[in-house]
Formats: C-alpha cells, structure tokens, sequence
C-alpha cells in the first residue's frame, strides 16, 4: 500500500473541502472494496477522507411514495431494516446477499454506487426501481448516473449523501452469485413501478449496469415469465471469464430474469 | 506518523502509527493482543473478525485509525480471567478447532451472531459464517458449536 493521509471530518463542508484540495483525495466510507484495492495498488490515493465521523449520512426514512436511504448506511442495516423489508423486500434480500455478514458490517451504499463495480448488486437495484442518487448539490436520476467501468457521473469531490427509492408495485432480485465472493456473475433486478412501467436492470454480465428495454417492452405488455419465452439478450459485448463466457452470461440474464418475474407475481 | 488512541476490551492503547496501519495490526502489534490472526489479509477468510462496538467485522480491511472512538473487542476481551465463556466451552466440547487457527474469527463472528438472535438453526448459522473459513474441519462441528453455545448463553 502507499501512503495517504488519513483525515476525518465532522462536517460535509470540510470533507468537500479536503476533497477539493491538491494530489489525488479519495473519500473513504465502508473501505470494503477501496482498503483491498490499496493493498493491491490498484489505488493509491494522497488522502483519504474517511466520512464516519459526519452527521446525518445513516438512516432510513419513509415517505408516502419513497424510502430515502442515507449514503453512511451499511448493508446489514438495510437488510435488517423493517421499513425496507415491508416497502421493498426485494431491497433488503439484495442487500442481505452483499458479500458475506462481516462486510455487509461495513459496506455502505453509497460507497457501492460511487464504486460502481461491474458485478456490484445496488446498481442493478437502483436503475430497475429508477431511484435518485442525491448529493449535497443535486439530483442525479438513475439513468444518468452509471456511466461505464467503475464510471459514474459524480464529479470529483462530489459525495453522495442520500438514495431515493421509489416504492415499485413489485420487485425481485436474482442473482447467480460468484460462490466465494458472492458478487455477482449476473444479477437480475426486476420492477414494476407503481406506474405500471417495468424495468430490468442487469449487473455482473457487461462493463457496467444496464437495462434490457426488449424485456421491458414485453413484461410491460404482459408482467409474466412467459413474455419472456421467445426472447433473449446478445452476448455481443458482455463479460467473458473464468466464471463464466459472454454467452453463458447472456442465457442467465433471460433465467434470471424469468426467475425474478416469477417471483413478483 | 500520526497518533492513534483505541480503547480495546476496554483498555486504552495509544501508539505513533503510520496511516496505512490496519486494526488488525495495531491489535497483535501495538497492543499485542495476538489471539486476533492474520489469516489471508484479503477480506477473505475473516481469522482476524473482531467487534466494533459489538458488531463483527474483519479487522484486515479496517484501518486502526477507523476504529478510534469506537469500542475494539478481540477474542481476549470476550474470555473470562480463568476457564472458557460458554461458547469456548462448546466449542471444546463439539470438536469445533483443529488446528484452531480460525477459531477466534469464528467465536467472534458466531457471538455477533448468537447476539443478533440470527443463530436460530443450523441453515442461519451456515449462512452467518459465510465470511469465515476453516480449512481444517468441514464446519460441521462448528455448526455444532455455535447451536449449543447459543443455547447455553440464552440458559444464561
């Protein structure tokens, strides 16, 4: 590992500030994927600014239509959340299934969003159910956010402080999990949304979250596995690796998907 | 260099650190409490599981300077002065250790658990050692283990 310096604020405000200051900063939050990748050197941050300390960034909150969940709040705590666990079931089971119990004790996730890792599992949660990502100055939709490999459309410095989920009419997650790490190898998160729109958003199996608008169009059409029998999604541009090729990957996302259409029924 | 103040089993433990040093260090080296192990420093295999204010996380992929201000407990913290808790006990009892380097990350992770009420059958305690490896036993008798001693602690 490299050195850093290690800063803890008490306030957005000085976190923002460090962050904004010359070499490379990086926020730090759970640390479950950041500390591993500065032991490899896959990162070597100058600074670190560590956003325990800052007030306000855990919790859940429900409103009428919306569960806001703070960026501080960890993974075990989303999975345990009665809240969550009524409004969206699918959420907590998603959360539940991160990692193994000791990481999802410090995960966060706002530190999975800002990560955004291909195989992560909030991503695909928060494009199917079309929630907002919020910062201290703004509101990113979910569409607009995940941007590509480890890419999203936070400028530097800019911290998550909240995500917006929308409460869906029903919801499911499948996932084919790496069996030692438990990310996944695919990921199918499936919504209606109180509107009716349905969405599907897979993870694990490209460079970056994305949605299947073909199986979108035909669940919306017909919300049942079966609107899913004649189609399926090209391997062109998926992940091939020793979990898995490109075409293994594509046929889950069609079982996957079926699977979580089933479920919601 | 900076200065790190931790408070662990409730003991406070101050040292000179540099940045990048891990709880896990701090812990064996600073403090040199060394029933904490490293086993693979990878987040992987949770032999170096201790609790931050009660809760069960891999002191690895923590750094020391992270758990200033909270409560460190390690495997020292949760032994009585003479004999064994009553899950040592259990794991004594069950052949629960082989060649026992896991076992501290064990009792700490199946405590968080037995604490969280999550260690009702044998499925949820499977699935609360999914980040805990054993090489030697095949965790049957650690499954074991943990089911007795749960039932032990609620015994009281």
């Amino acid at each position: 590992m490299h050195p850093y310096r290690y800063h803890r604020p008490g306030s957005l405000a000085e976190a923002e500030e460090v962050l904004a200051g010359d070499g490379d900063p990086r926020p730090l939050a759970g640390g479950m994927s950041l500390i591993p990748v500065m032991k490899h050197r896959l990162a070597a941050p100058s600074d670190l600014v560590d956003l325990a300390a800052i007030g306000g960034l855990t919790g859940i909150t429900v409103e009428p239509a919306t569960l806001g969940i703070r960026a501080m709040t960890r993974h075990a705590a989303v999975a345990a959340s009665p809240s969550v666990r009524e409004r969206i079931p699918a959420l907590a089971a998603l959360a539940g299934g991160i990692g193994d119990p000791l990481v999802r004790n410090r995960g966060t996730i706002g530190g999975s969003l800002a990560n955004n890792d291909p195989a992560a599992c909030y991503p695909s949660a928060v494009l199917a159910l079309d929630a907002e990502i919020v910062t201290a100055g703004r509101r990113i939709p979910a569409d607009n956010f995940f941007l590509g490999l480890f890419e999203t459309a936070l400028e530097p410095g800019e911290l998550i402080v909240e995500v917006r989920f929308p409460v869906p009419a029903a919801a499911s997650y499948r996932k084919f999990p790496n069996p030692a790490s438990r990310f996944s190898v695919v990921g199918v998160f499936v919504a209606r949304l109180a509107d009716g729109a349905v969405r599907v958003a897979v993870t694990g199996a490209g460079p970056c979250v994305f949605r299947v608008k073909a199986f979108e169009r035909a669940l919306a059409a017909s919300f049942a596995p079966g609107a899913l029998a004649d189609l399926s999604v090209a391997a062109d541009g998926l992940t091939s690796d020793i979990h898995g090729s490109a075409a293994y990957r594509a046929h889950l996302i069609g079982v996957l998907a079926e699977d979580a259409v089933a479920d919601c029924a | 260099m900076m200065r790190v103040t931790l408070d662990i089993n409730g003991r406070e433990h101050a040292a000179e650190v540099d940045p990048r040093m891990l709880l896990v260090e701090f812990v064996r080296r600073c403090a040199g409490l060394t029933g904490t192990h490293v086993g693979c420093d990878t987040s992987q295999c949770g032999a170096c599981t201790v609790h931050l204010d009660g809760i069960a996380v891999k002191s690895c992929t923590v750094f020391a300077a992270q758990a200033e201000g909270h409560a460190v407990t390690t495997i020292e913290g949760v032994s009585p002065d003479d004999g064994l808790s009553p899950l040592q006990a259990a794991f004594k009892e069950h052949h629960a250790l082989q060649c026992g380097f896991c076992t501290p990350g064990m009792i700490m992770s199946a405590l968080d658990m037995i604490r969280r009420g999550a260690a009702t059958d044998e499925q949820a305690v499977r699935a609360g050692l999914e980040g805990n490896l054993c090489r030697c036993t095949g965790y049957q008798n650690i499954v074991a283990a943990i089911l007795a001693g749960a039932a032990a602690m609620a015994e009281g």
